[in-house]
Parts: structure tokens; sequence; C-alpha cells
């Protein structure tokens, strides 16, 4: 699985932090940490993660169907 | 345009939106990403940050999108030569790529230290790409007694705070009177500074390394220009980026070291100004007439310029330039460092007065506009990124500046000088 943050939107709500708290943290007040490939047994808590985003900051891809050629 | 070839020069960030966004925009045809880094597109942000502090591995950044794009990719294969008459990229390995329409996002690269033999010793690092990270972490991994820093802009005051999150003993040098002042000036520059010095940063502010020396083909120290020397097992060369233009000598394009000229339709223009309409460009490379800021040209090392000129480009590219209008994507980016999340909006270059408008340093929370001539060009959010958004109107409209002063949260809202370098004349 692959995530990537636009840490231009990101404003810190913390939603992503609830919804996979192994994945999404925030150190100190405002900067958020978090694992941009995580693995795809979390697809479910990564799902959840980007819905809560109020700001919609978060993206994923599931599964890389398509490798270097 | 929905059918032909369309081929990208660079596989980065640029790179992969330019593309997914022709493909978003109806492209059918033949797409064809050419980069000189064997990487599929990576995430560059976390290499100064968490790569270093070894909470995310260095290849794990590889960005979402790379799936579903239905490309071929040339991966460790440098663009070498543009054939504009002819219509092709001329790649190192030989190859001669024919494109109907070429999209060129070939970014920039660290600025290596000018003394090419010190460059070349064991222990000097440079921070751009996955392997750069991967080799600089390495380097961490040995625990040297001493790191140092060269230069105090964005990536080596967030590489510094990096290692010293590691514990290792860290020193910063740059002739500037404070870190990032060349991006936010000496009031903001100096809050940081202060932040560094608190961490444990050996700060030399206003010095400058002429040298730097090793033995047994590993670096030693630095020699100060003003006399002394910096003991170092491992320094990190943090001067910024120059553009990768080179491999368009001889193609009639409007190009240097500081970028590849384009218009707000992001088509390359040749030295003429006459814009090249099978030629485009984006993100770091790309020099562009900013209409915020009177058409002046700016080549912005941003994410969101990458994200968003690339998508611009690919709109230029599918339906013409007309239908995309100008380029004008408000300019922002972002920078944690030292427990502090930095934020901008807009373009600092030649403020000549800030004003801390919301919040305040010593509570590490605030808000600073930057003016010009008595209008709003920027904003910067320290630990206080959402009020930022709030600023991109004034921003764009050229708002009255100072804004209001009185209010019953400013402590310091008179505006003072920003300490921003002089503009070259």
């Amino acid at each position: 699985m692959r995530v990537v943050v636009d840490l231009n939107r990101c404003q810190a709500y913390a939603q992503c932090c609830y919804a996979a708290p192994e994945r999404f943290v925030l150190r100190g007040d405002e900067i958020l940490v978090y694992d941009p490939a995580p693995p795809e047994a979390e697809r479910a808590a990564i799902d959840r993660a980007v819905l809560a985003c109020p700001v919609r900051a978060i993206r994923v891809e599931h599964e890389p169907r398509e490798r270097a050629a | 345009m929905r059918d032909g070839t369309i081929v990208v020069a660079g596989a980065s960030l640029a790179a992969l939106r330019g593309a997914e966004a022709l493909r978003a925009g109806g492209f059918a045809g033949r797409l064809v990403l050419v980069g000189d880094e064997p990487h599929l597109p990576y995430d560059r942000p976390p290499l100064s940050k968490h790569v270093l502090t070894g909470e995310i591995a260095p290849g794990a950044t590889t960005l979402p999108g790379v799936g579903a794009l239905r490309a071929e990719w040339r991966l460790g294969a440098p663009a070498a030569g543009l054939d504009r008459a002819g219509r092709a990229l001329l790649l190192a390995g030989g190859e001669r790529l024919p494109f109907d329409r070429l999209l060129i996002a070939t970014g920039a690269r660290a600025r290596p230290w000018p003394e090419a033999g010190a460059a070349a010793l064991a222990g000097v690092h440079t921070l751009r790409g996955r392997d750069d990270a991967a080799a600089l972490a390495a380097g961490l991994a040995a625990r040297p007694g001493r790191v140092l820093i060269l230069g105090a802009g964005f990536i080596g005051c967030e590489v510094a705070s990096s290692i010293r999150a590691l514990g290792l003993p860290v020193t910063v040098v740059d002739p500037a009177p404070s870190p990032l002042t060349a991006a936010l000036g000496q009031v903001i520059g100096g809050f940081v500074a202060g932040r560094m010095e608190a961490a444990g940063i050996d700060l030399r502010m206003g010095a400058e390394v002429a040298h730097l020396e090793g033995g047994d083909g590993r670096v030693r120290r630095a020699r100060l220009a003003g006399g002394g020397t910096i003991a170092a097992d491992l320094v990190v060369v943090a001067l910024g980026a120059v553009r990768n233009t080179e491999w368009l000598a001889g193609s009639g394009l409007d190009a240097d070291e500081g970028g590849l000229s384009c218009d707000g339709a992001c088509r390359a223009l040749d030295a003429a100004g006459r814009p090249d309409d099978a030629v485009f460009a984006a993100g770091d490379v790309a020099r562009f007439p900013h209409p915020v800021y009177d058409n002046r040209p700016v080549a912005l090392e941003h994410w969101g310029n990458a994200v968003a000129q690339a998508a611009h480009a690919a709109r230029a590219m599918l339906e013409g330039p007309e239908a995309a209008g100008p380029y004008a994507e408000m300019p922002a980016f972002w920078s944690s460092q030292f427990g502090l999340n930095i934020k901008s909006l807009g373009l600092t270059e030649g403020a000549d007065a800030v004003a801390i408008v919301q919040g305040d340093p010593r509570s590490a929370r605030f808000l600073a506009v930057y003016g010009r001539e008595g209008r709003t060009i920027a904003a910067v959010a320290v630990n206080a990124g959402r009020w930022l958004p709030a600023y991109a109107g004034a921003i764009r409209e050229g708002a009255p500046f100072p804004p209001i002063t009185g209010g019953a949260d400013q402590p310091h809202p008179d505006p003072v000088p920003p300490g921003l370098p002089a503009q070259a004349a």
C-alpha cells in the first residue's frame, strides 16, 4: 500500500491519528508523521483515515498493478 | 489531443502527477516516462526528516498513482538531448523517443561542494534523492563524533533537526545572519535560531567554510574563511539546488541553472521568447511568470507547485493554451523542524516589512504577514497552520499592508523590516 499526505493541505485535525493510530501520529502541536507504506492488512484502518480527513489530504493506492519496465 | 505519444522527461512528483492528469483528462495514447534514477516516482519531503531518524525506510516513499497509470517507463535512463525540429527526446543510452508532446519535469539536483576533490571525500554528503538519504542514514548509523552542516536553508535546518534528534553533536555554518534568511528573513529566522540553539545545535551564523579537509580519503575538518577549523566526521552540503537543464543545450530553448523558461500555459520558450507548442515544463525546473507577482519569472522548489503546475501543463497539452489559461497557483510550502511546523503562502521575496498579526513567538505559535510597498504579498504560520488559508485571498488581491492593528490577539502587530536579502537589481 502506498500513502501520501498533502501537508500543504493538512491542518492537523488528527482524525487520521484516531482512525489509524499505528500509522499516523502528530509530533508537537501539528507535525504529522505517517507511514507511507503500511501493510495491506491495515487497509480498513487506512481507508477510515482517508475518509475521516476533513481537508481531504490523504491519498492511498492499494496493490500496485504495474512495475517498472 | 487524445491520441498520439506524450513523453515525460522526468519521473518524480511533477512527472507522475502530470502523467496522471493527462490520463484523467482523457489522453488514451502512448505515455512514456523517462527518469535518470532507477526508481519509480517517490516522495522526497520525508528524506530530510523521518528517513534520517530511521522511522521511515529510504525506499518506502514510492508515490501512490504509479500503479494505474498505463505508462511505459524508462528508468535509469537520463534525458540527454532534445531534437525540437524532429520532435524527439534523446536518451543517454542512445534511444530516440519521438513525441507529439513533451513534458519536461527534470527537476533539480543538490548543488555540490565546489571543491571537487573534497566533495568526493568519504563522509561528505548532499541530500536530494532516495539513494542520498540512504547513504546519509548509513553514515549517521556509524555515530560520527560531530556532524557539520553547510547551509541553514530548509534542507540544512531539517537535516540538523533530524540528526540532533539522534543525539549526535551538530554544527551548522552559514554566512547569512540567521537561518532561513533567504526564504523567511531574519525576524522569523532569528526565532528559528533560538529553537535550534535550545535543541543543542552549535549554530555559526555569519561564518563561511572555505575548505573541507580530509585524511585517508575521509573528511576530517572544515576550515573557516575567517580562520579556525571545525572538526567533523560527517558533512552535509546543503547549499541549495541547481536545475537540471544542461541536457537542453543546443535545443534553442531558454534554459540555464535557474530553470527552463515557460509561459503561463507551461509552454517552453525559445531564446527569443517564443513558445514551442509541443514542449511543456512543470515542477522545480519550470521558470514561469507568476500573475500574482507582476508576472515576475519564478521557479519554485515546492511540492505543491509540482502537483498543480503539472496538472496545468497537462490541461494545456490536451485542450490548448487558451483553455488552460495562465497558471496562477498560490505558492505554498511547509517545513517541519525543531518541533515547529512552518507553513507559507505567497512569495516573501522583495518584502519590505513583516508584521506578526496573530499569536506570539513567545508561545511558539504565530502568524506573520509580509508586505511590499503597502501590499500583502505573503504569510508564514509557525505552529499555526489552521490560520494560514485565510490569508490566501489577501495575498492574491494584494490587500493593504499592514492589516489592522490593535486587535486583542496582537502582541507585536507593528511592521518591522523583515531582514530579507537585498534583491538583485
